[in-house]
């Protein structure tokens, strides 16, 4: 028998040249690929069992087996992966200056959660254990090494650590779990954690399977949840700033947990997180795990409408005074009532507000009132404003749309460009490569080495400055200050050129407006606007662009958010369907 | 040596900007004749980089690209963006993330990637200020062994560069070593590059080999040292003989050794084996169309002494394929010369072709020998030959050479010239036409005499008023 196991230990690997498994035998006893001859330093030393002594299988036996237990590495399950994930997550977000409950207890409750809701663990009948006998083996040595791992969530002090994460009937599913990773290893193993394959394979109709983009989810319910001032586009800018652990999180794993075959296709990611994407997965998450309706969104929020306004106002360089006309807009549309920015995922239809895009919306829809934006009236006020500046040099100048719209092209170029450049530079691969089964091992480490070898080279052929490391986290892209005299700052600028006084209210200058959308799509497509570029004015689409750029989203995505924050603003408009509608007319 | 060693594409095609500059580089000057001598593989499969694109959109359809492939052609056309723009700098610092493609998990594109890496590398490499001989030698024996796939192209690349370096040695081992190279199934596609390998190694001991002969016509002969180098002069030959025969058996063009391994044949005296390399080399069909492989044959056929019918049957075919070749003439006097009428009247053809090129209008001896040949042949009663000719000129000729411009031209830059036109003239356009008139009334005092007797033959002779 001793000599069967040795048989399965034959060579397996891959050759390292060409990729291939066919071994053969040269005279020496060396291992050499049959199909591109490339010889090996491997050798087998068990040629004919009869010459051999017995007691040198033995001890080579041995010595094999425990290398293989090293090189295996821990048992782990996949939840412990998306776990540790989270935790890193959680961790990077109180770096930011995020409140430590976040990750002490909102986070941890989710994530308890729903280890319960998918029958992972706390719970009576975890998942693993159903239809399979657990087989008591009592071997102590690797007695759970995550029950001491100090780093997890389940650790941290919390309420739900006294329950114990470890249940009685999980002790029984990974020792049962670890005998049949054992048969599997016989054959081909297919994954580095126990339940890879099988996690890979599972099919619930309801079920919610944990995948890396979903981590995110879970972050940003615990950020809604604690009402943090991180919006949904914040956080996945910081992920692909990589302030947040996401592109290869898993290779912090600590150095036993192995990754390979199914891990791969589980914690392996080729691209960055897609706003709409992670949004409806945040609304999927909470109404799997039920969650209750989350705190209010209230006026001193930050992701109030009014306070996002501002943020994004100043950001783009836009005068203080158009916060007013914004606030006027939330007001008249409702859509700064708790009851409509507030979470429930119980609610009959769960939906969540894009906080951010809405906000940024907003904007919009004020810019369409004051400047029209039909590529003819916002120039001529902007030839008014600038002869009225010429004239009054010393009064608050008028807003000249023109002049930011110069500054503003600059900037956003400017910005895109290095973004496009960065992500072109960006490095995927992890330190830690990902490979299909043991056979793959040895070239997928010797391809990252020769990668990292080639860059080295190349390196050397880089100015030796350095680009500046990592931009350091801000919720800000732009930064316009009053004494950066090459940017103008329009932040004071006063916006009285557009505006005219009528008894007691003041008006817009512009009576006009069109509607981004005249008919909503009814049908079952996902969308209800359509967005075709060249159909809009040209600084309707400049803007659409810039503030898409900021949110990281598509320009038809925030075009959609300002239809329907028209819709709600010209009900009475759309309800009758007048082709031309007027903008109303409002008091200050 | 003969430097005309020039760059065999390899490459079926160019996918990514860059290697043909590179190439280009790499051929150094042509020193041989005006012929431009090329390498090409016939054959080679075609290739479209944009139809691959073009097909890769299609078949993902609505699905996302994933971010790994949208960075990863970006970085791809920065590079080349950066290339073009001759900016090493930051083409090296894009291409220090492309080679993150080596670990695609698209298989198809890890596959492709070390040949893009290589060209666009080796590039940058070639280029780059802070570049050397080290770097690059570093960068392709990394290369060549990301897989197998590409050892022997890079190893052949690798080798040209080094040759490029002045590093004969250095190449000629380079070579020697993917000559020995153990790898899997033998393909077509090696072999043939096995073949290149190996004949571009046999160059390089050609030119060592014409060195030495150059050494051994200074030795006297009663110089110790003569036997010796004569001895080395053989051995070499021997070794370059069996590395370049098995290359250029098979169909493509390889003008540089064939040249070369003819040269050795004749050297030794073998000239019947010399004779067939240069018959197979121009009359196998399976060869693609090649004009040097009909002049080297003419040339080794002439300094044989060969019979005139076969040189005139070897210059035919050429001028099939470039009738305005200056080996045109001398296949016109030995037309004149040949017994036979029909080789006559394929002598007036040729003359009449090779002035069809704008490239050869100022060539005087064309001109002479037309004006000569034209008469003659008028004299001789062949007017339907002339008239034959001229029926598909008569529309364009006089403007593309006869005009009034021309002959003012003419007679200004070269009187000689001048004269020989205005007889063709004369005698294809009748008295009346304005290129003899011109050059008629010119008053030169030696060539007074020629132009008399000119007018007279034109009276004679012309086909515009042939005689009644």
């Amino acid at each position: 028998s001793v000599l069967e196991e040795f048989q399965m230990e034959e060579f397996k690997e891959r050759c390292t040249q060409c990729e291939a498994v066919s071994w053969g035998l040269t005279d020496e006893g060396k291992y050499y690929c049959t199909s591109c001859h490339n010889v090996t330093e491997r050798s087998k030393e068990v040629i004919n069992s009869d010459i051999i002594p017995n007691a040198q299988i033995k001890a080579l036996n041995r010595g094999l087996k425990r290398k293989n237990n090293s090189e295996k590495g821990w048992d782990w399950y996949v939840c412990e992966g998306f776990q540790h994930i989270l935790y890193q997550q959680a961790e990077a977000l109180k770096n930011l200056g995020v409140g430590p409950e976040l990750k002490n207890d909102v986070l941890h409750n989710f994530w308890k959660r729903y280890l319960q809701k998918s029958k992972q663990a706390y719970c009576k009948n975890p998942v693993y254990t159903t239809g399979r006998k657990p087989t008591v083996l009592e071997d102590n040595l690797s007695h759970s090494d995550w029950a001491s791992e100090p780093e997890l969530p389940s650790d941290v002090n919390s309420p739900f650590l006294e329950s114990g994460m470890e249940s009685q009937s999980d002790v029984h599913t990974r020792k049962s779990l670890r005998i049949s990773k054992a048969l599997q290893s016989e054959t081909s193993v297919c994954s580095g954690s126990l339940d890879g394959v099988e996690y890979s394979q599972r099919k619930e109709k309801g079920l919610v399977k944990m995948t890396v983009p979903q981590t995110l989810a879970f972050c940003y319910l615990s950020l809604l949840w604690q009402r943090e001032a991180i919006t949904l586009s914040d956080l996945l800018r910081f992920v692909e700033e990589d302030h947040i652990p996401y592109i290869n999180a898993f290779q912090h794993f600590p150095e036993q947990m192995k990754l390979y075959g199914r891990d791969r296709g589980i914690f392996g990611t080729e691209s960055w997180p897609n706003y709409d994407d992670i949004y409806k997965k945040t609304i999927e998450v909470a109404t799997f795990l039920d969650l209750p309706r989350f705190p209010d969104i209230t006026e001193d929020c930050y992701l109030h409408p009014n306070i996002l306004c501002m943020k994004y106002l100043m950001e783009v360089n836009l005068p203080d005074e158009m916060h007013s006309l914004t606030c006027h807009v939330v007001k008249m549309t409702g859509m700064g009532e708790a009851d409509f920015l507030t979470f429930d995922p119980i609610a009959k239809v769960a939906k969540t507000v894009k906080y951010d895009v809405q906000a940024v919306a907003v904007i919009v829809v004020v810019l369409k009132l004051l400047f029209l934006l039909d590529d003819n009236l916002e120039w001529s006020l902007s030839n008014l404003a600038e002869k009225h500046n010429e004239k009054n040099k010393k009064d608050k100048p008028w807003f000249n749309f023109r002049k930011w719209y110069q500054i503003m092209k600059k900037a956003f170029d400017e910005k895109k460009q290095n973004w496009e450049e960065a992500r072109a530079k960006y490095l995927w691969k992890s330190e830690k490569p990902l490979y299909y089964s043991y056979v793959d091992k040895p070239v997928a480490y010797k391809k990252r080495e020769m990668v990292v070898n080639l860059q080295k080279q190349f390196s050397t052929l880089v100015d030796s400055t350095p680009t500046a490391g990592k931009k350091s986290p801000s919720s800000f892209q732009f930064n316009w200050t009053e004494e950066d005299t090459e940017r103008t700052c329009f932040h004071g600028h006063s916006l009285q050129g557009v505006l005219k006084e009528k008894g007691q209210s003041l008006l817009t200058k512009n009576s006009l407006y069109w509607l981004s959308t005249q008919k909503f799509c009814r049908c079952y497509c996902t969308h209800v606007t359509t967005y075709e570029e060249s159909n809009y004015s040209l600084s309707y689409q400049f803007i659409l662009n810039l503030f898409s750029f900021l949110l990281r989203i598509k320009a038809s995505l925030l075009h959609e958010e300002v239809s329907l924050v028209e819709k709600e603003l010209f009900k009475k408009k759309y309800s009758v369907t007048k082709k031309k509608s007027k903008s109303k007319k409002r008091r200050r | 040596m003969s430097r005309a060693a020039s760059l065999p594409v390899i490459y079926s095609a160019q996918s990514v900007i860059g290697m043909s500059d590179f190439s280009e580089e790499l051929k150094g000057p042509v020193t041989d004749d005006e012929q431009v001598e090329t390498s090409v593989l016939s054959g080679a499969g075609m290739h479209f980089p944009w139809l691959q694109t073009y097909i890769e959109t299609v078949a993902i359809g609505g699905k996302r690209k994933k971010d790994f492939a949208q960075t990863t052609s970006a970085c791809l056309s920065f590079i080349q963006e950066a290339l073009l723009k001759h900016q090493w700098q930051q083409a090296a610092e894009y291409m220090h993330s492309y080679f993150q493609t080596l670990e695609d998990s698209d298989s198809y594109k890890r596959q492709a990637a070390p040949e893009i890496i290589w060209k666009l590398g080796s590039e940058i490499l070639f280029y780059h200020p802070k570049s050397n001989v080290e770097t690059f030698n570093t960068f392709a024996d990394r290369m060549k062994n990301i897989g197998i796939m590409n050892y022997l192209k890079i190893s052949l690349q690798h080798a040209l560069y080094l040759l490029h370096h002045g590093m004969l040695e250095d190449a000629k081992r380079k070579l020697s070593e993917a000559e020995t190279w153990r790898h899997g199934e033998k393909t077509s596609s090696r072999e043939i590059l096995i073949n290149l390998i190996q004949a571009y190694k046999g160059l390089l001991q050609y030119y060592t080999w014409s060195k030495k002969k150059r050494e051994l016509s200074k030795l006297d002969k009663d110089d110790y040292a003569y036997s010796a180098v004569a001895q080395d002069v053989f051995n070499h030959s021997w070794k370059t003989s069996v590395n370049i025969s098995a290359l250029i058996k098979m169909p493509g063009v390889w003008d540089p050794f064939v040249k070369s391994y003819v040269e050795m044949l004749e050297f030794y005296g073998d000239r019947d084996g010399a004779q067939e390399v240069l018959t197979n080399y121009a009359y196998d069909e399976k060869f693609p169309s090649n004009p040097n492989a009909h002049i080297y044959l003419y040339n080794f056929l002439k300094r044989q002494k060969a019979p005139r019918s076969k040189l005139i049957s070897v210059l035919k075919i050429l001028y099939q394929i470039v009738p305005s070749h200056k080996l045109m003439l001398e296949f016109h006097t030995l037309l004149r010369k040949s017994e036979k009428e029909e080789h006559h009247k394929l002598g007036l053809e040729v003359l009449f072709g090779v002035l069809d090129f704008a490239g050869c209008t100022k060539n005087i001896t064309a001109w002479k020998y037309l004006a000569k040949y034209v008469k003659k042949t008028l004299m001789g009663n062949h007017l339907v030959w002339v008239q034959e000719e001229w029926k598909s000129r008569k529309n364009w000729w006089p403007s593309f050479h006869f005009s009034y411009f021309w002959a003012k031209s003419d007679w200004k830059e070269d009187t000689a010239l001048a004269c020989e036109k205005a007889f063709v003239a004369g005698l294809l356009l009748g008295k009346g036409c304005r290129y003899f008139r011109y050059i008629l009334k010119q008053d030169h005092q030696i060539l007074g005499k020629k132009i008399k007797r000119m007018k007279r033959s034109v009276k004679k002779y012309s086909i515009v008023n042939p005689r009644l």
